[in-house]
């Protein structure tokens, strides 16, 4: 359709009896276009150029040690000119796991029954609610995850756990603060929640209702329908949806700076305390100068997360869209 | 007479548009009932109120009383599902589910549990395909998508998957608007057929197909309906000046 | 006939089982907005005051004595607004090009590929680039440094929020444009911002509400300072931060003061979220349906 537009444009600017002010007119359309192509690459451009940015200064670090064991050394020490990783990605990974696994089974419930169940009125009552959960800023939620969270784990997850669950390595209670993980963990759930019901909840919709109704008529309950004929065509939609939740979890810093305890251990127990990634980089930006390396060393802890959130995001995305062209039979 | 459904004193509204006034009317088992009437006139509506589809709207009312041998399938105690296993429907476009041949006719067996084993399930698929004038075109493909069908075998799969779970009734909205004129005779001539075991209600813009069909025919415009009766007579004779403004191809 | 309900049947347990646990869930969700309001408020309340929103800090003040957080207000709204006009600068043309040029073709998926992967990026990392970029031309942590990196956060939000309500403008109001014999510019232009304003305007305030409660970006590049921001070229304090350094301090008045600002940044991002409702229902009078 565009294409045949822009055709007529042109044979309007060559044509012979057209007024002056058509040919200015088609002209500021020319330009216009090409100015506006421009900013339009700008995206892409950006995406390139943080990349490259963030590599070249985090060369020298990469330079100095292998990189082996800039991700896998335990032991971070900048004065000492000592810079490994591996607390510190552990740390991301612990808090992101324990942030979505927390998070998808209620999300994908709450999305399935603004989907499926609800009405338009529960609907139009449940958008404003997801839409404020989304505004409320990251250090708003670490306030609230200081003020709420944290004694909630110390004083009541965290003596259940040792009541009941104290054999179990993952659970055990090895420091009484309450800041940790499984803190960090919840403030995160119900940070990407809105994202993760939003998203699944527009992959739902991607699925014709013919389908659901030629599953109903044969007298199927609403949750059969689903199970058997919604679910398994948007699969891939919503595991989409859960990794890009994940990568939102994964580059989170101030609300989970907040809450997680900042010590750089090797956690075994989500009631450790935790230093991810964000966190070491927004603690750390004013010294980064004085210190060898350091500032290398933090940009490369940015750069570490930006490409994974890369690799996740345009993954993703590019399922998320595939599922918004398909053409249904 | 012998109604099979009766409808008593049926409203529907949508939000505060009424879509269906005061209707009054009774089906006959084992014939074809062809509910007619301009675009708009409510003729879907009312057939959506025979399988409780009606509630899948949001925002639709309704009033009155749909039953089905006496039973009314709008009481409290009354399971929509089951409603909905009686009372089959073919749509208006073929809508195969995205599974195998098999699977489709299987589908709505599984749900109900109507069999024991795969080997009854496999004479079930064989036999309803027949029943659709299926099975000898699809025989040797039945592990193949039913996408891959053409839309006229489409909507007889449709129609094999629905008589599967053993329907009384069988809805039809428009089943033939979509197909080309063969795949709409044979669909036609299936219809006929099944008329000895299936009370039959179909849902139709065009009057030939109506004269084709119909035992029973069921006239309605503006929401209600104007005339009601056995075919010869209301074709021939036509009780109500609308309705024989319509037979006469005034709208 | 044997239409009953049959209750204890496996299928409809299992839906009333899945149901129910659907509505836990909106509860859950719902109820944990709920929770933070009443936390931030009922924490936040008992420590502000008048002047919390009409002074600036003064000696002592992060001791506990008396000041405000006015210069982190300011501050907040200066780097917000700033950051906002920069993206609109940037967004409107973005999306009207998709539009008008792209549509739906492969070419418009990549650049919507492009703004979401740039949305997915966290503002740290976009912190952290400022950074770079300001080492390298040799700019202080300053407003202008603040603004900058804001743009960049909210430049894919913005659009794609900006992108999604203009897709979905009714193709018949385009084409009787073209057909009046106006350009695609002028069709762009005219039309389709005109018609599309409610949306525009909810989009831009979404990125705005982004962007003002945003720490991890101007953390690298505003800085922080006690007095109000007088030049572009100064750094300046920002209310996420603001919350953030009071919650560090070891003093109760201050960490509580920490808790009011946290309710202050709240009712100004809720506000901004509720009346971006409000003016697109006003807004959304005067357009065709």
């Amino acid at each position: 359709m565009s294409e045949t537009i822009s055709l007529k444009v042109e044979t309007q600017s060559d044509g012979r009896s057209i007024r002056p002010s058509s040919v200015a007119r088609a002209r500021q359309d020319q330009t216009a276009k090409r100015t506006f192509f421009i900013v339009t690459l700008l995206p892409v451009i950006l995406i390139v150029m943080i990349t490259i940015a963030l590599f070249l200064r985090a060369l020298p670090i990469l330079n100095a040690h292998p990189f082996t064991q800039l991700l896998f050394g335990d032991v971070w020490k900048p004065s000492a000119g000592l810079f490994g990783f591996k607390p510190f990605i552990l740390g991301t990974v612990w808090v992101t796991a324990v942030g979505v696994l927390l998070a998808v089974p209620p999300s994908l419930l709450v999305a399935i029954y603004l989907a499926e169940y609800a009405h338009t009125m529960t609907r139009s009552v449940a958008k404003p609610i997801l839409d404020l959960l989304a505004a409320i800023p990251p250090v708003v939620y670490g306030v609230w995850g200081l003020l709420a969270i944290v004694p909630f784990v110390q004083g009541v997850l965290a003596p259940l756990s040792d009541r009941w669950l104290d054999s179990i390595p993952l659970f055990a209670i090895n420091q009484p603060t309450g800041f940790g993980i499984l803190a960090a963990g919840i403030v995160l759930a119900v940070m990407i929640a809105p994202l993760i019901i939003s998203v699944v909840y527009e992959v739902f919709s991607t699925v014709p209702n013919e389908l659901r109704n030629a599953s109903l008529a044969v007298g199927a309950t609403r949750w059969q329908t689903i199970r058997r004929i919604v679910l398994p065509q948007i699969l891939p939609g919503i595991i989409a949806a859960i990794v890009l939740a994940a990568s939102r979890a994964f580059g989170e810093t101030i609300a989970v700076l907040i809450v997680v305890g900042n010590v750089a251990n090797i956690p075994t127990s989500i009631f450790d305390s935790a230093y991810p990634l964000p966190a070491l980089i927004a603690n750390n930006y004013g010294d980064m100068m004085s210190i060898p390396l350091y500032d290398a060393a933090l940009l490369g802890a940015a750069l570490i997360l930006l490409v994974v959130i890369l690799i996740f995001n345009v993954i993703s995305t590019l399922v998320l869209q595939r599922l918004k062209r398909r053409s249904w039979a | 007479m012998d109604p099979h459904v009766q409808v008593k004193n049926l409203n529907v509204y949508y939000g505060k548009q009424q879509a269906l006034k005061d209707v009054n009317i009774e089906i006959p088992k084992k014939q074809i009932t062809v509910i007619m009437g301009p675009s708009g006139c409510g003729k879907t509506t009312l057939l959506k109120t025979f399988n409780r589809f009606l509630e899948l709207t949001d925002g639709a009312q309704l009033t009155g009383e749909v039953l089905v041998d006496g039973e009314n399938i709008y009481d409290r105690d009354v399971d929509v599902t089951e409603v909905r296993k009686v009372v089959g429907l073919l749509a208006q476009r073929p809508s195969p589910l995205p599974m195998s041949i098999y699977d489709n006719v299987v589908y709505g067996m599984h749900i109900h549990k109507m069999k024991r084993d795969r080997r009854e399930y496999k004479a079930a698929v064989k036999h309803y395909l027949e029943i659709a004038g299926l099975w000898e075109e699809v025989q040797k493909r039945m592990h193949d998508p039913a996408t891959s069908l053409s839309i006229g075998q489409q909507q007889r799969l449709c129609l094999a998957r629905g008589l599967a779970v053993e329907p009384e009734i069988i809805l039809g909205d428009e089943p033939t608007s979509a197909l080309d004129p063969i795949s709409s005779q044979n669909i036609e001539a299936r219809l006929i057929e099944l008329k000895q075991q299936y009370t039959t209600v179909i849902v139709t813009h065009t009057l030939r197909q109506a004269k084709r069909l119909a035992d029973y025919v069921i006239y309605m415009y503006m929401g209600e309906v104007v005339e009601a009766g056995p075919a010869s007579e209301v074709f021939n004779n036509p009780q109500h000046k609308r309705t024989r403004a319509y037979l006469e191809g005034l709208f | 006939m044997g239409m009953k309900k049959k209750r204890w049947e496996r299928r409809h347990l299992v839906e009333l089982f899945m149901k129910a646990i659907m509505l836990v869930s909106l509860f859950l969700v719902a109820g944990a907005l709920g929770l933070i309001l009443w936390t931030i408020i009922s924490r936040g309340l008992p420590a502000l005051n008048l002047d919390m929103v009409t002074q600036t800090p003064k000696g002592g003040f992060y001791m506990g004595r008396e000041g405000g957080v006015l210069n982190a207000i300011i501050g907040s709204i200066y780097l917000a607004i700033g950051g906002t006009m920069l993206a609109i600068a940037f967004s409107l043309p973005i999306t009207l090009y998709l539009k008008a040029y792209l549509g739906d073709s492969k070419w418009g998926d990549y650049i919507r590929l492009s703004l979401d992967v740039l949305w997915g990026i966290p503002s740290i990392v976009y912190g952290a680039f400022g950074f770079t970029l300001m080492i390298a031309v040799g700019l202080r942590a300053s407003l202008l440094a603040g603004i900058i990196v804001l743009a960049l956060v909210e430049l894919p939000i913005m659009a794609r929020a900006m992108d999604e309500v203009i897709r979905r403008m009714p193709v018949d109001l385009e084409h009787a444009a073209l057909a009046l014999g106006s350009t695609k510019f002028e069709v762009a232009v005219r039309v389709v911002v005109r018609q599309m304003l409610p949306g525009i305007v909810t989009s831009v305030l979404l990125a705005f509400g982004r962007g003002i409660g945003d720490a991890a970006s101007v953390l690298f590049t505003a800085g922080y300072t006690d007095r109000i921001v007088t030049s572009l070229m100064r750094p300046t304090a920002s209310l996420p931060l603001a919350v953030f350094f009071q919650l560090g301090s070891p003093y109760p008045e201050v960490q509580q003061r920490g808790y009011a600002s946290a309710l202050i940044l709240t009712i100004i991002v809720l506000a901004v979220s509720l009346s971006s409702r409000w003016i697109s229902a006003r807004l959304n009078k005067y357009t065709v349906k």
